[in-house]
């Protein structure tokens, strides 16, 4: 068979030569690349972790330390390896005295070219949105990157109204995107003029993203203002007074401008609060 | 050497990828890259880098290696090598700047694929002497990352009013959108191609007249 397949020429090469050539070049290519995984390992951590904290304190004002939390059906632990089933990762910012200036969280949602990953800021006094960064897109550039260049656009998320409804399950107000010019309540984005489907994205990621995180969130968010949210067995009762407004939310029946109230005080927000009641009246 | 083609001087060697054989506007080889990461200087240019650091190393071991590897099994012996140096430079980008591997995104692995790479192994190095060989590379190299910087650096320019973040225009300007999208890339590689062959043409036939040809 090699005498007739394998021209006069050209003498043929035994097997084990062609298998030992391949074996060993491939064997000191794995060192190679093992070499620079193992080199470059500890750089690549810490540039990802000053990516981060550099991504959320962009979001959060005067922050200065962060932490990862996952927040779970079952509490919040710090982030460990990977996110279980049904949890959502959470940032949570510190300023140097060690109080906690915000929480942030990533919203991620198909755009007009991939996926759309926005970090936002979330504040728990507020009730509200008060930033966002872009963490990664792949969106048209000149129209797409708008997302945040666009001062306008950016305005949408100094107070974006993700108030929680009485039950304490879900927004009050599903975040939406509505077409420019059009925001009339704050839990509205108004979309960048072109570059809807990526507005629209942005939307999406954040209030699926607010969806999930935020019911979660609210009974604990006492551990984290804490600081010391490290315990690993959060105890349902440890908040007393937020499951009791919840019970509250329950009990106050149908009554609609109840059902508005969150359960935190609300600082400074009987603007739009009242808007709130317009809105769903009109 | 390969016989029946006169043997280069060194500077030649290293002149061939930069100038005569540039792999962007003489070849017009690897233009997925050039194209689609050139949109702006600094992409540009670390794709640029990192097609360079991938050409040298996998030259360097493809031409030790050449007396070695059997005919047969080459093509794979050398997309190894080449992938190898891939992962590497991949780890080294993630190490050094997370904001430009994540402006260069995939095509820092399809640099495994980028024709010039794979070209020189074949065409050159497994057939010269190491230190020729990474001349060669060098040269090939140099040419490739300076034909995306100057197609990246137009792109940015026109097309956002910086060069290398730095806006060069008052805020009136009015940037032109199309060149950082895909259509740009393709109006200024061809308008580069026009440039460097109206050169070569004038260099290489200047007794000839060249409307001979405009008229064909």
């Amino acid at each position: 068979m090699n005498a007739a397949s394998v021209p006069p020429s050209q003498p043929s090469t035994p097997s084990a030569a062609m298998i030992r050539t391949l074996g060993l070049v491939a064997t000191v290519c794995g060192i190679l690349i093992v070499t620079a995984y193992e080199g470059t390992l500890e750089a690549v951590a810490a540039n990802k972790k000053l990516a981060l904290e550099r991504a959320v304190f962009k979001v959060i004002p005067g922050a200065s330390s962060v932490k990862e939390f996952v927040v779970g059906p079952t509490g919040v632990q710090p982030a460990g390896n990977g996110v279980p089933e049904g949890a959502v990762k959470l940032y949570a910012a510190y300023d140097q005295a060690g109080s906690l200036k915000g929480l942030a969280a990533e919203g991620a949602a198909k755009g007009y070219s991939d996926t759309v990953r926005v970090l936002y800021a979330y504040d728990p006094e507020k009730q509200a949105i008060t930033g966002i960064g872009v963490v990664s897109m792949r969106e048209t550039p000149g129209i797409g990157d708008k997302i945040y260049t666009d001062a306008a656009f950016l305005k949408n998320f100094e107070a974006l109204d993700v108030t929680l409804s009485a039950d304490l399950k879900s927004l009050a107000n599903a975040v939406k995107v509505v077409k420019h010019g059009g925001k009339q309540n704050p839990w509205e984005i108004d979309a960048i003029a072109g570059a809807t489907v990526t507005c629209k994205a942005v939307g999406k990621g954040i209030n699926e993203s607010a969806q999930k995180l935020l019911p979660l969130l609210l009974p604990h968010l006492d551990k984290l203002k804490a600081g010391e949210p490290a315990r690993p067995t959060p105890h349902p009762a440890a908040s007393p007074p937020l499951s009791k407004r919840g019970q509250g939310g329950f009990d106050s029946g149908s009554a609609s401008s109840q059902r508005l109230n969150p359960p935190q005080p609300p600082f400074e927000k009987g603007g739009s609060r009242a808007s709130h009641a317009e809105g769903a009246a009109s | 050497m390969i016989p029946g083609q006169k043997q280069l001087s060194n500077l030649e060697e290293l002149l061939e990828g930069i100038w005569k054989q540039n792999p962007v506007f003489v070849m017009v080889l690897g233009m997925c890259p050039v194209l689609a990461v050139s949109v702006s200087a600094v992409n540009a240019l670390s794709m640029g880098l990192a097609t360079l650091f991938v050409l040298l190393g996998s030259t360097l071991l493809v031409s030790l290696l050449r007396n070695v590897v059997p005919r047969e099994v080459r093509i794979a012996t050398y997309i190894l090598i080449i992938a190898t140096f891939v992962t590497v430079v991949d780890y080294l980008i993630q190490a050094i700047s997370l904001a430009v591997y994540d402006a260069l995104g995939a095509f820092i692995q399809l640099i495994v694929v980028n024709c010039v790479i794979l070209g020189r192994a074949e065409a050159h190095a497994s057939k010269n002497p190491p230190g020729r060989a990474l001349l060669n590379a060098l040269g090939m190299g140099v040419g490739f990352a300076i034909g995306l910087f100057a197609i990246g650096a137009v792109r940015e320019i026109l097309g956002a009013g910086k060069l290398f973040g730095f806006a060069l225009f008052g805020p009136d300007f009015q940037p032109w959108v199309i060149m950082v999208l895909p259509p740009g890339g393709f109006f200024v590689l061809g308008a580069w191609l026009l440039l460097f062959n109206w050169l070569n043409s004038r260099k290489a036939a200047p007794v000839k007249p060249v409307e001979g040809h405009a008229h064909v």
